[in-house]
């Protein structure tokens, strides 16, 4: 039984913990028995079941990126540049990061408070007793769907950012959408992209081991599973907005 | 389930390896201990009933038998192969030989009544039609075969506990590890759980551990049994003529073990801890 959280020493353990579990369940994902009908649900619950509410975040954030950006840019007399601005903030920055505290928000509290309360109730401690290895059953299937799901449901955030940044455009702003459009296009390069799809690669990764974690740790029954399911939320949210801004220095590094 | 033999031969312990065994095992949560210095023995045919009262570490025992949890002292023995150090991997094989029933009974509530008990012979990819068999025939046993498509949310606590009994009987285990199998049951249920348990040590030689506080359960499991005839089981209190050799009682008091032995030197045991606890 691990320790609450507190003081230099828990925090170490903890840590180590959390690399341990995804080490585990990395080199779980190799190895035999499989469980794929388990990753084609969780691949449902995490990317489809995500689907509206980063559709709703991508549009409305694009949306709001244009109104402000072609406030910012008619300054400069720059209002054709408005797609570029768009597209490119979208694609390297809010695409990956917002739906990534959305995933973490949705899922993540999803994984960890469904974890905790098989953990209260010793279902985990079942599933071992007959003979099944809880990391391979239980975190294999969430890390793998979460890693493959959040890079999609980050492209899908993205177009429909730039769908909405179109809609404010050419109904609100009198910018044709060819014009829009051509500008979007033209912004991006190959490595905005790329970049774009690394990050949420890596925030799948944090939101899933993050989360089965605090999971699985659960313990002290209905109370214990609601602070795993908040910490969960928190401790993966701050992971992906300190990573981010490491992991877009290192692209910008190796890219420019 | 196979059919009974007569019942009064092969009752022996064997001389090999006992099934299941912890040597002077200590066992720690932070800076409390739970257990100290216990060593204990389950062999084939025997029934060992675990008393205590709460926080003993009746419960802790059990995980340490199952390899649930590592001793942080001294060895467990799962059929003479050490658990102590074994990779997790190798005891996901050693575990399913011994079938247990948790306290809250721990069904996969996800999951129907019939894959709960079909849990493991889905993970052995066991041929459909051969496992849909054995689970029926399983809850036949346990008495629930009308609720097979049932969730384990539709269930009582009655059930629950019958169907986790079915699950962990799925594999046909060479032991059963009881985890107070009737804690927040009515009588008339408990005493059906009680039946089946006895049953199972009777009439188709499984070894168990019982853990209880419960005197009224323990003493029933000690003094009561089952008897075939005619494809009818009956269960036959002990009535001096015969005693029921195998069933011994194991007595926990602040993680160490007090007393243990038939219940008839429980009974008359001069340990004042012990007179309270059966008064």
């Amino acid at each position: 039984m691990t320790p609450m959280p507190f003081g230099p020493k828990a925090a170490v353990i903890e840590v180590q913990e959390t690399a341990l579990l995804a080490v585990r369940s990395i080199r779980g994902a190799f190895r035999r028995p499989f469980y794929f009908r388990d990753i084609l649900i969780q691949m449902d619950h995490i990317g489809v079941g995500s689907l509206t509410i980063i559709m709703l975040t991508g549009f409305s954030t694009g949306a709001v990126l244009t109104l402000q950006s072609s406030a910012a840019m008619s300054r400069f007399g720059a209002v054709g540049l408005t797609g570029s601005l768009v597209s490119v903030v979208l694609v390297r920055e809010l695409g990956p990061v917002l739906s990534a505290l959305l995933v973490a928000g949705r899922a993540g509290s999803g994984m960890a408070s469904e974890l905790g309360s098989m953990q209260v109730t010793e279902q985990v401690n079942a599933m071992r007793a007959l003979g099944t290895d809880p990391i391979k059953k239980l975190v294999v299937p969430r890390l793998f769907a979460t890693v493959t799901m959040q890079p999609l449901l980050t492209i899908v955030a993205d177009a429909t950012g730039i769908v909405g940044g179109l809609a404010v455009a050419v109904g609100m702003l009198q910018i044709s959408a060819n014009l829009y459009l051509s500008s979007a296009w033209n912004g991006l390069n190959y490595y905005d992209v790329l970049g774009g799809l690394i990050k949420p690669i890596v925030f799948g990764a944090i939101i899933a081991v993050v989360s089965c974690r605090c999971g699985m740790r659960t313990e002290g029954g209905t109370q214990g599973i609601g602070r795993s399911t908040t910490q969960a939320v928190v401790v993966s949210s701050v992971l992906i907005l300190v990573t981010d801004f490491f992991l877009t220095r290192l692209i910008l590094l190796y890219t420019s | 389930m196979k059919a009974s033999e007569d019942r009064s031969s092969d009752r022996t312990p064997a001389s090999a390896a006992p099934l299941l065994e912890l040597r002077r095992v200590s066992k720690y949560y932070g800076d409390s201990r739970v257990l100290n210095d216990v060593s204990f023995e389950l062999y084939r045919g025997e029934t060992k009933i675990i008393l205590g009262g709460s926080g003993s570490g009746k419960s802790t025992m059990l995980k340490l038998m199952m390899g649930l949890e590592r001793p942080d002292e001294g060895q467990v023995l799962i059929e003479g192969v050490d658990v102590t150090t074994a990779s997790e991997r190798d005891l996901n094989l050693l575990r399913p030989r011994i079938g247990m029933v948790f306290q809250e009974s721990a069904l996969f509530d996800s999951l129907s009544v019939f894959e709960n008990v079909a849990y493991r012979l889905y993970e052995r990819n066991m041929d459909e039609e051969e496992i849909e068999d054995r689970v029926e025939r399983i809850l036949g046993f346990v008495g629930l075969k009308e609720a097979i498509n049932q969730m384990p949310s539709e269930l009582s606590g009655g059930m629950k506990r019958r169907v986790s009994l079915a699950r962990a009987l799925a594999f046909q285990p060479k032991a059963m590890l009881y985890d107070e199998p009737t804690a927040g049951l009515d009588p008339i249920t408990s005493r059906k759980i009680n039946e089946l348990i006895i049953r199972l040590r009777d009439t188709d030689d499984v070894s168990s551990v019982f853990v209880t506080h419960r005197l009224r359960d323990a003493f029933t499991l000690a003094s009561q049994y089952a008897a075939e005839a005619d494809g009818q089981v009956r269960f036959v209190r002990e009535d001096g003529t015969f005693c029921i050799a195998h069933t011994r009682f194991v007595m926990l008091h602040e993680g160490g073990i007090i007393f243990e032995g038939p219940d008839e030197v429980l009974r008359k045991s001069t340990d004042p801890y012990i007179q309270k606890f059966i008064a």
